[in-house]
Parts: C-alpha cells; sequence; structure tokens
C-alpha cells in the first residue's frame, strides 16, 4: 500500500515534470550571448528607462569616459544592499554608471530609487532581460567595467569594498 | 554524395537489425537455455552498419561534399584536414551519430565480455539497450538526418565555428559520450537485474567494471572541456557553472556516488535500493543533460543547436524511458531486511552512506541550479539566471566534512571498526590546521572559512600522502583518487585566493608598470594560414627580481565565417600560469592587454588525472580488497 502511494506521488511528480519541460519546448526563445571573447560592447537597440526613447548601445557609451553598467532589478535583494556604494560611487566625477533595469516593473523600480536613491546617470530598461544576456551576464546583479567601449572587468554577483576600490584605482 | 546515400541506407539498415534484435530476444527469451549465436552476429552487423554510416559521414567531410546539409553547415574547404574530420562531431547531427557509434560499440562488448552471467539476464540487458538505440535510431534518422540533401550543390560550406577548431575541443566530445553511454550499459544492466532479481555481491562486481570505465572516461571528458575552456574562452576561468558544463556534472556525481555504493554492495549486499536507484538516474541525468543542450531550453554560453522539435523528442523518449525504470523498480525490486538498520555507526560502509548523501545534497544544488529557472519561467513568467554564487555558497560549506568523512572513511573497516593510530591522525590534524592558519594569516576576509577549509583538504592529502609509504592499506588505486581530490580542493582553493590580475590599453612600444610588474609591448608580428590571418603581440613581462619573459598571444582572424578569436599565450610552470591575452579596440591602435598569474593551474589538470588514474588502476586490479 504504502509502496503503490510512493509510486503515485512518483510519477505524478514526474508527470509535473514532463508538462512543465513541454511548456517551456513551446515557448523557447534563445537569445545566446555574443561570443564573450572579444569584450567590445556589442551594439543593439535600448530603450530608455524615463523617457522611453530607443537609441543604440553605442550612443550611449562615450569612447574616452570610463563608465561602470550595473544590471540591478528591485526584485533582487543583494542590488539593495550594493546601492550605497553605487551611490558613493556616483560622487567620484571620473566615472559615469549606467544602470540596467532587468526584468522589472517601471513601478517597482521607480519606488526602489526613490527609497535608496537614483546613482545612474542613465538607465536601460531591459523588461525582458534580452540586452543583459547580449552583454553576456550571468545574472543580477552584475557590473561591467567599461572605457574605451570595451568592458574590460566584469564583476558577477553583488559590488563590495574591495570591487569599489579596484574600481577607483583603475580610474586614476 | 554516393556516401550520403550509403550513410543513409545503412542508418535504416541499423534500424532494422535493432528491431529484428528486439523480436528475437523476446522470442527466445523463453527457451533462453540456448544462447543464439544469431543475436551476436545480429548485434555485431548492427554495429557494423553504424560504422559504415559514420565513415561515410567523415567521408563527406573530409572530400568537403557540400550536397550534405550537415558538412555544408559545419564545414569549409580550407579548414585543415584534423578539422573537417572533428567537424563531424561537432554538430548535432553528427554527434548523434557518433552516440549511437558507441551504443552500438558498448552492447557488443558487453555481450563479447560477460560470462559467467546467467543467459536470461544477457538477453533482457540487450532488450533495455535495443529500446535505447532504436530510440536514437529513430531520432536521427527522423529530426536530425546527418545525410539530408542539398540540391542545386552549394560551391562553399558555411563553415565550422572557430572556437570548436582547438584539439581539445575535438577529441572532448567522443571521450564524454563514452562516459555517458557506458552508464546506459549500466541502466540496462540493473533494470535487468531488477527484473530477474539478481542484484547479488557476484552481479556488483560484474557491472562494476563498466562503472569504473565510464566514471573514468566521463572524468577525462569533463577534464578537456574545462581546458578548452580555460585557454580558449579567455576569460581565464576554468569552471563557469554554465548549464551546458553543469548538465555533464551531473552524471559524473550520480556515477561517483554509484561507483561507491557498488564497492558497499560487493563486500556486503546491502544498499541494493541505492545502486540501482543511481544506475537509472545516472543514465536519466546524460539524457536530461543531451535534452537540456540539444532543444536549446538553456540560455548558455555555449549554446550549439536548438530545435524544439528534437527538444519535444528527447523529451518523450526520456520520460518514457524514467517511467518504465520507475514502474520495473517499484513491482521488481524486493527490499530486502538486511538493512541499513544493523550498520554499525563507526565502520567504513557507514562513512560511504554518508558522504553518499553528501554527493547526493551537490547533485541537488547543481539539478535546482540548472533547471529551477526553467520551472520558475514557465511557471511565474519570471526570468532568473543562477551564476556561480550560489553554487559558491552551497557548495563550499558542505565540503568539509565531506572532505573529513573522506579522510577518515578509509581508514574503518567494514562492519565494524576502531580507530587505529590515533596518534598520528591527532597530529596529521593539528599539522594541517597550523599550516593554513600560516597560509591564511595576511587575509582579512573570510578567514575562519578559508582556515577550515584548507585544513580539511590538507588533512585529507596529508592522510593520503602517508598512506603511500605505509604497506598497511593495500588499496592504492582508491588512496590515488582521494590524494587526487585533496590535490584538486587545494589547487582551487589556492587558485582562487592567490591570483592576480591586470588589465590595461597598450600601444605597440608602450610599458605599463605597476609595484610588482612591468608588461613591455615589444612589437607585432602578422602570419596568414590557410584558414585565417593572425596578428601575433610580442609581450615582454618583467617581475620584481627582474627576470624578464616573453609572451605572445595571438589574435585569429577566421575567413569562414568571419570571427575573430583570442589565442591566449600561456607559460605553465608547476607553480603558477602566466596568462595573457590581448584584444582590438575598435578603431584605434592600441590594444587591450589582460595580464593574469594563475597559481596552481597545472596541478588542477593533474590532479584530475590521478582521479581517474585511481579509477582506472581498480579497473585493472582483479580484486579490490581483502
Amino acid at each position: 500500500m504504502k509502496n503503490k502511494l510512493l509510486l503515485l506521488s512518483l510519477t505524478s511528480i514526474f508527470i509535473i515534470f514532463f508538462i512543465i519541460f513541454y511548456k517551456s519546448l513551446q515557448e523557447t526563445n534563445i537569445y545566446t550571448p555574443d561570443e564573450k571573447i572579444n569584450n567590445e560592447i556589442p551594439s543593439f537597440k535600448v530603450q530608455l528607462f524615463y523617457s522611453n526613447n530607443v537609441v543604440n548601445s553605442s550612443e550611449i557609451f562615450n569612447l574616452d569616459k570610463f563608465y561602470l553598467l550595473n544590471i540591478w532589478s528591485s526584485w533582487c535583494v543583494p542590488c539593495r544592499q550594493e546601492h550605497p556604494l553605487l551611490m558613493d560611487l556616483m560622487k567620484n566625477k571620473k566615472i559615469k554608471i549606467i544602470g540596467i533595469n532587468y526584468k522589472d516593473t517601471k513601478k517597482k523600480a521607480e519606488n526602489f530609487l526613490l527609497e535608496l536613491g537614483n546613482p545612474y546617470d542613465k538607465i536601460i530598461f531591459d523588461k525582458k532581460g534580452i540586452n543583459a544576456i547580449e552583454l553576456g551576464a550571468y545574472g543580477v546583479p552584475e557590473s561591467f567595467f567599461i572605457h574605451n567601449g570595451k568592458i574590460l572587468k566584469k564583476i558577477i554577483g553583488p559590488l563590495n569594498k574591495e570591487s569599489i576600490k579596484e574600481i577607483k584605482l583603475l580610474i586614476k | 554524395m554516393l556516401y550520403s546515400v550509403i550513410g543513409h541506407y545503412s542508418l535504416i539498415l541499423g534500424l532494422c537489425f535493432g528491431l529484428i534484435l528486439v523480436y528475437l530476444s523476446i522470442k527466445n527469451f523463453q527457451n533462453s537455455k540456448i544462447l543464439n549465436s544469431k543475436i551476436l552476429s545480429f548485434t555485431f552487423l548492427q554495429f557494423f552498419f553504424v560504422v559504415i554510416s559514420f565513415l561515410c559521414l567523415v567521408l563527406s567531410f573530409i572530400l568537403s561534399d557540400f550536397s550534405n546539409e550537415t558538412v555544408f553547415n559545419n564545414s569549409h574547404s580550407t579548414n585543415p584536414l584534423l578539422y573537417k574530420i572533428t567537424g563531424t562531431w561537432g554538430n548535432h547531427e553528427g554527434s548523434l551519430l557518433l552516440w549511437l557509434f558507441v551504443l552500438t560499440l558498448f552492447i557488443l562488448i558487453f555481450l563479447i565480455k560477460t560470462k559467467n552471467q546467467p543467459i536470461r539476464y544477457k538477453i533482457l540487458t540487450l532488450i533495455f539497450q535495443q529500446i535505447i538505440i532504436i530510440g536514437f535510431f529513430v531520432f536521427l534518422i527522423k529530426t536530425s538526418n546527418p545525410f539530408n540533401y542539398l540540391y542545386p550543390i552549394p560551391k562553399e560550406g558555411l563553415g565550422l565555428n572557430p572556437i570548436l577548431q582547438d584539439p581539445a575541443l575535438a577529441i572532448h566530445p567522443p571521450i564524454l559520450y563514452l562516459g555517458y553511454v557506458g552508464s546506459s550499459i549500466i541502466f540496462s544492466s540493473a533494470l535487468a537485474a531488477t527484473t530477474l532479481n539478481m542484484v547479488s555481491k557476484k552481479w556488483a562486481s560484474h557491472v562494476k567494471k563498466w562503472v569504473l570505465i565510464s566514471w573514468f572516461f566521463l572524468t577525462i571528458g569533463i577534464l578537456l572541456g574545462s581546458i578548452w575552456a580555460y585557454y580558449e574562452l579567455g576569460w581565464g576561468g576554468f569552471w563557469f557553472w554554465d548549464p551546458v558544463e553543469n548538465v555533464s556534472l551531473m552524471p559524473w556525481l550520480a556515477l561517483t556516488t554509484l561507483l561507491h555504493c557498488i564497492l558497499v554492495l560487493e563486500k556486503r549486499l546491502i544498499l541494493t535500493s541505492w545502486v540501482i536507484i543511481l544506475s537509472i538516474s545516472t543514465f536519466t541525468l546524460s539524457m536530461c543533460g543531451t535534452f537540456l543542450v540539444r532543444s536549446g531550453i538553456l540560455n548558455s554560453v555555449h549554446t550549439f543547436a536548438n530545435d524544439p522539435e528534437r527538444g519535444l523528442f528527447i523529451l518523450i523518449f526520456l520520460f518514457s524511458l524514467i517511467f518504465i525504470s520507475l514502474f520495473i523498480f517499484f513491482f521488481f525490486h524486493k527490499t530486502n531486511n538486511n538493512n541499513l538498520s544493523n550498520l554499525f555507526w563507526l565502520s567504513k560502509e557507514t562513512s560511504i552512506v554518508i558522504n553518499n548523501w553528501f554527493m547526493m545534497y551537490f547533485l541537488s544544488v547543481v539539478l535546482i541550479g540548472t533547471i529551477y529557472p526553467i520551472f520558475l519561467d514557465v511557471l511565474s513568467a519570471q526570468k532568473i539566471s543562477v551564476g556561480p554564487p550560489f553554487y559558491h555558497k552551497l557548495i563550499i560549506p558542505f565540503l568539509i566534512p565531506f572532505l573529513l568523512f573522506m579522510t577518515i572513511g578509509p581508514k574503518l573497516k567494514w562492519i565494524k571498526s576502531n580507530l587505529d593510530d590515533k596518534i598520528y591522525l591527532i597530529t596529521l590534524l593539528i599539522t594541517s590546521i597550523l599550516l593554513s592558519l600560516l597560509i591564511v594569516k595576511n587575509f582579512d576576509s573570510g578567514f575562519l572559512i578559508n582556515t577550515i577549509l584548507i585544513s580539511s583538504a590538507f588533512y585529507l592529502f596529508f592522510i593520503t600522502l602517508r598512506d603511500f609509504f605505509t604497506k598497511k592499506y593495500t588499496n592504492i588505486s582508491q588512496n590515488i583518487a582521494h590524494f587526487g581530490f585533496s590535490l584538486l580542493i587545494l589547487s582551487i582553493l589556492f587558485n582562487n585566493l592567490f591570483s592576480t590580475e591586470i588589465i590595461t590599453n597598450l600601444k605597440v612600444g608602450q610599458t605599463f608598470e605597476s609595484s610588482k610588474t612591468k608588461i613591455i609591448f615589444e612589437s607585432i608580428d602578422q602570419k596568414k594560414e590557410k584558414n585565417y590571418k593572425s596578428i601575433i603581440g610580442n609581450f615582454s613581462i618583467q617581475n620584481l627580481q627582474g627576470k624578464l619573459e616573453n609572451l605572445s598571444p595571438e589574435l585569429r582572424i577566421y575567413n569562414q565565417p568571419n570571427i575573430v578569436t583570442s589565442e591566449a599565450d600561456i607559460k605553465t610552470t608547476f607553480i603558477s600560469d602566466k596568462f595573457i591575452v590581448i584584444n582590438l579596440v575598435p578603431n584605434q591602435d592600441y590594444f587591450n592587454v589582460r595580464y593574469q598569474v594563475k597559481p596552481f593551474m597545472l596541478w588542477i589538470w593533474l590532479s584530475v588525472v590521478l582521479i581517474s588514474v585511481g579509477g582506472l588502476m581498480s579497473f585493472f586490479r582483479k580484486e579490490y580488497e581483502k
């Protein structure tokens, strides 16, 4: 009896697995990241957060400036932790921080910025998470240190004091 | 053209032989007194036709026959011969044909090599294996035929992806497949043994050989993939926790656990359920990996092929196998009462069981990290991706008890035991702790966890090292493997803790200076090869002592398809790797230079080789342990 129950429940679990895999097959939408070997910023169309204008990614990054491209989201807890560091980094005039708002709703993101402050020079609104994938990101939070249109450094996971220190060193 | 036709029809013939074999086996199953010699010859014929078909595809690639769609998509007449040949399995269709090749090869070897086992068992294993083989035949012919014909015949092919044009990657898939497919034999024979209720010590020592051989190939296969990622992807890491890497790690974890369970089963006839469930799950995990990679569900750095229709086929096939094995397990498997309850707490088998649970934990972490994003996407349309921090946080703390049990376990005896030479165990423990304190003392972050982690790895290292010099423990293969594992953990830890990196932009003739190193960009050379042009940068690196070292990283511009790849230049020594890679800055004469010093890189590879050597030695040993 006990055995049959176990069999039944296992079978149903696997059936659920099957259905889920089946469904995800139906809605396959693949955005494979571009090759990471060549670490220049890929060129793609992005939507800006406040103005809703669609611009090309290359228009955002000037060649001779330093940029920190930070992928964030209001639902992401580590993003909250790293946010004060970004606010601090904003004071540095040599670097501009560009945000990518990743798979988020506008309202929640705005509330997030109201609560914790807005360190970003510009924000890219990446509702589907496609731009992040095109950059070859693993997830949120993730930051790219950009100079001369090249991704020089990539910080996976939340920023911490050491990575900020390193960034400041690089700017000098 | 001719070869495509031959190849295509050989595939169909192979499928026919599969069907005949199933029919014959079921018919002869009733009167299995005589092992039908027909079965052996038909299996051989099936293998023969798959070989013919595979050779036809290889020939089409060598001759650059672009009337064949697979060749057209994945080759180019200027590719070097080696990469024309390896291009055969560098794509979806060809790699499936390779799967079939190994599948039929293994069942043939199984039938020839298996003696002293009941004939009914051999025939039943053959039936299960043929079900898998037929499934792959149908999959290949229906959804991914490697011999599709193109008309009009294109003049030139699209070329092989340059990042696949690499010697390590050329042999990586076949070796990995030997491991995957080896697990199919374990799967079939475990099902057969369960059905016939003959899971015994004798069966365990028979199937152990198959476990060891597939484990060996899987280990080497993963190693090759990792080495390739290290110097070809150009980020200087060796493991990215990428879903495609994870799906090869999961069967490895299951197989390693199975290996240890089989050893216990062979001695004590316990853990039978463990062995059967693990045999089933190793193969299903391999299949699941094939599904995830081939269907393109996963977003990954190296998703090479994707097609929903193929995904659906593998999905249905995979779940039919799961359900078949589930029902066989529940209706035929008799749990023996000689169960875990009479395990003494201090014995070899107890420590193996505990570490099995740890392995299962690691496996579930990887499994959840890999498939949970898919589930979440379907159920709530949210997208997340799981990165290295997740795996590190969940796995690293549990490595500590795992390493300790790995140290103590092999010192214990079967059934019931006391710890011998306590003095040694304690002295070495203290030595390891002191040594790691000495190493970690300059670190301000993660002091405690690093100390404990390094000490437990050192502990295993010293204990296994000492065992090489005492004659008391005869189990040398196990000792080598465990020693290799401690070396692996140590090298990974040191590599993470002591790696340094310099990133800068340089023009030819410029010099970058930091407190410890001086990078001089001497000159650039240009070279022209058959299918690419290359720019070679010559760098001199000067360290504190003024010692000079020359490194020349390369940029390759492939003509077909038009892709730029960077080839890192790596100077490997026993202590550390010096890794340099350059990239073009567009429209400028600057080069982006990335220079890394990565200590103990070589030891990571060597220790994995040691681990697999341990497995291989065990394969050639007649008797495991007295």
